[in-house]
């Protein structure tokens, strides 16, 4: 415990803007989530990875000598590919079934993400370098990297690009239809079986895209997907699914969640930390309403 | 059928006994077996009966590996001291000190993972379905993080259990201690289980996990079976953990105590290769399981967790029924399911 935090007001500028800016990225994520869980009634455990792995394409083309911003836009392209493959190798049998089946398969996939990230990047901590500077601000007692600033933007961009894209193309319609009701949209000529495919494909973009940023915002490694999918978890949850306002509200949330815990218990417990505030925020909603004799659905 | 039974039984236990003597030079790996078997039956009475899928048990299983290493050496020695580094080449235990110590850890490392999870049973078990799945994985997780950063039990440079005396001379005690102690948990926990299997206890788990809501209105007080539920997989995953610590001699936060990337998965994969929901399913689930990752880890060295992950996407994906599941379908008379066959016609042209 450590309660420096409290006692210089501006370390707590400092980890309010961080927060609030790593909290963007992580509702852009949790907006990947929403729509897969929202659509096709998938929890996807494997979502941090795609994440990571969209991170790693970007690191790829940063040591191909391209600038690592560009990742923002090959990594999502890329990244749809692979999630349609996901779909059509994987994810088309479980769509159906019991969601624990979806969380289990989901689960195993991540273990072969992890493991073959760890061969073909290496184990170690990688960042790819944006060089775009600090800005300093209140006197050089708030230091604030251009390239934080820069992956919340971007963040926005897609956010605000993809919504109207949900609302104005036919595909868009299309999901949103299927979402409501898969069985009536099939009916009226929807192929759901082409829509549940794009769904996964722009959700693994949109973890593309979140990803390439946090390689030049964070640091990537194989293993830490799951925090990441923890935290999109936690986001819907709170949310609720296809609110976006609401995304960005708790993604923003969370981010500061973190930064000032990171900062009052230490950074060694920073993850614990996250893990266990999805707990607390699960028994809380369960406790809620339980009263109402209801239960989580 | 009941003197089939006996000599079954019999002929098990009798294997079980002389198995470190036959094989002795796989005495650990038959360790691990009775300790997976554990692991995977109780993850059974979770899922399987109760039908709350659980990532959540390794919470257990660590927790009573940390349990029974620091009551063994806090009785005797400054726990704080033993895991500075190097601390455990300071003290020593004598023979006596480490059996007297390993009895009340392991005693120790039952009785509060229970306890435990009576606590927070009534707050996590209202959460059903994959949100109850969820939340237990972070538990697990969370609980492995928080112990990477307390310091008095080692933090993240982890924490070496006591050696095994070196006044013993035989170097074989040490295999054969562990193998008859997890032996001996085995077997308990098969009669525990059995016993379970034919009490009321279990029709009420399975109302729960069929339909939980009818159950409640039946007037079962669904929350006090699961919870109790809950606890006796807690009992026998602490017990199963802290022998596990004693065997592998090292314990580290993440990667060996709350390790829900192998054991946490490995408990719910041998259950559902074998078959959930009965009382030999998890057992032969996770005999094939230890033979398959023992005979193919060291063929695809590295790419090991590749093919785990490929293995629970093919089991979950095309084989959800289970071993078990799969002879119950096919032989259904066995299983003491009689079949009408007009019915079952009916239905496959209904399909």
């Amino acid at each position: 415990m450590d309660f420096l935090i409290f006692k210089a007001p501006m370390l707590m500028v400092q980890a309010s803007l961080d927060g609030i800016l790593l909290g963007i990225l992580f509702a852009l994520i949790a907006y990947g989530m929403a729509l897969q869980w929202g659509v096709m009634n998938i929890i996807n455990i494997a979502q941090g990875d795609l994440v990571i792995l969209g991170g790693y394409i970007a690191y790829t083309i940063y040591l191909w000598g391209i600038h690592p911003a560009w990742g923002v836009i090959i990594s999502p392209i890329i990244m749809f590919f692979v999630g349609w493959g996901l779909y059509k190798l994987v994810i088309n049998k479980v769509v159906d079934r019991d969601l624990f089946i979806s969380i289990l398969a989901t689960f195993g996939i991540a273990i072969v993400f992890q493991q073959l990230m760890n061969f073909i990047f290496g184990a170690d901590v990688v960042v790819a370098q944006s060089e775009y500077g600090t800005t300093m601000l209140f006197d050089n007692s708030v230091t604030l990297p251009n390239s934080k600033i820069f992956s919340a933007f971007i963040s926005v961009l897609y956010a605000v690009a993809l919504v109207i894209y949900m609302k104005k193309s036919r595909l868009g319609r299309a999901i949103r239809a299927t979402a409501q009701n898969a069985r009536a949209a099939k009916i009226l000529g929807v192929d759901t079986e082409k829509v549940y495919a794009a769904t996964f494909g722009i959700n693994a973009a949109l973890c593309g895209i979140a990803g390439a940023l946090i390689s030049i915002t964070l640091t990537l490694h194989p293993y830490v997907g799951l925090p990441y999918t923890v935290r999109s978890f936690m986001i819907v949850i709170v949310a609720g699914l296809g609110n976006l306002p609401a995304v960005a509200v708790s993604g923003m949330g969370l981010g500061l969640f973190e930064e000032f815990a990171d900062y009052i218990l230490g950074t060694e417990f920073r993850i614990g930390a996250v893990f266990l505030l999805l707990v607390l925020i699960l028994v809380y909603r369960r406790f809620k309403l339980s009263k109402k004799r209801e239960y989580l659905k | 059928m009941k003197q089939k039974d006996l000599i079954l039984y019999s002929s098990l236990i009798i294997l079980g006994l002389v198995a470190p003597y036959l094989f002795s030079a796989f005495k650990v790996q038959l360790t691990y077996l009775c300790v997976l078997i554990v692991l995977a039956m109780t993850w059974n009475l979770q899922g399987g009966e109760m039908g709350y899928n659980t990532f959540g048990n390794i919470l257990f299983y660590g927790l009573g590996m940390y349990l029974t290493a620091s009551v063994q050496v806090g009785m005797f020695f400054p726990l704080a001291e033993w895991t500075e580094s190097g601390g455990e080449k300071t003290f020593v235990h004598t023979t006596a000190q480490y059996f007297q110590g390993i009895g009340v850890g392991l005693l120790v490392s039952a009785i509060v993972p229970a306890v435990i999870a009576g606590a927070i049973g009534y707050a996590i078990l209202g959460l059903r379905g994959h949100y109850f799945a969820i939340c237990t994985l972070g538990l697990g997780i969370a609980a492995g993080e928080i112990a990477g950063g307390i310091e008095i039990i080692g933090a993240g440079q982890g924490f070496t259990t006591p050696p095994f005396p070196a006044e013993i001379v035989d170097t074989e005690a040490r295999g054969k201690f562990f193998y008859f102690l997890s032996f001996a948990l085995l077997v308990g926990t098969f009669i525990f289980v059995k016993y379970i299997y034919g009490s009321r206890f279990r029709l009420i788990l399975n109302a729960i996990r069929d339909n939980e809501d009818k159950a409640e209105a039946m007037g079962i007080q669904t929350m006090k079976y699961k919870i109790v539920g809950w606890m006796c997989s807690a009992f026998f995953c602490g017990l199963a953990g802290g022998i596990m610590g004693g065997l592998i001699g090292y314990i580290d936060s993440t990667d060996v105590a709350f390790d829900g990337r192998e054991m946490g998965v490995f408990m719910v994969l041998m259950a559902i290769l074998g078959g959930k929901g009965t009382l030999w399913g998890p057992v032969i689930g996770a005999t094939l399981f230890h033979f398959f990752k023992e005979g193919l880890w060291t063929l695809i060295l590295g790419w090991q967790y590749v093919a785990l992950g490929v293995l629970i996407v093919v089991i979950v994906v095309y084989f959800p029924e289970g071993l078990m599941g799969w002879l119950r379908e096919k032989y259904p008379e066995r299983f003491g399911e009689v079949i009408d066959e007009k019915d079952r016609k009916a239905q496959v042209e209904l399909k």
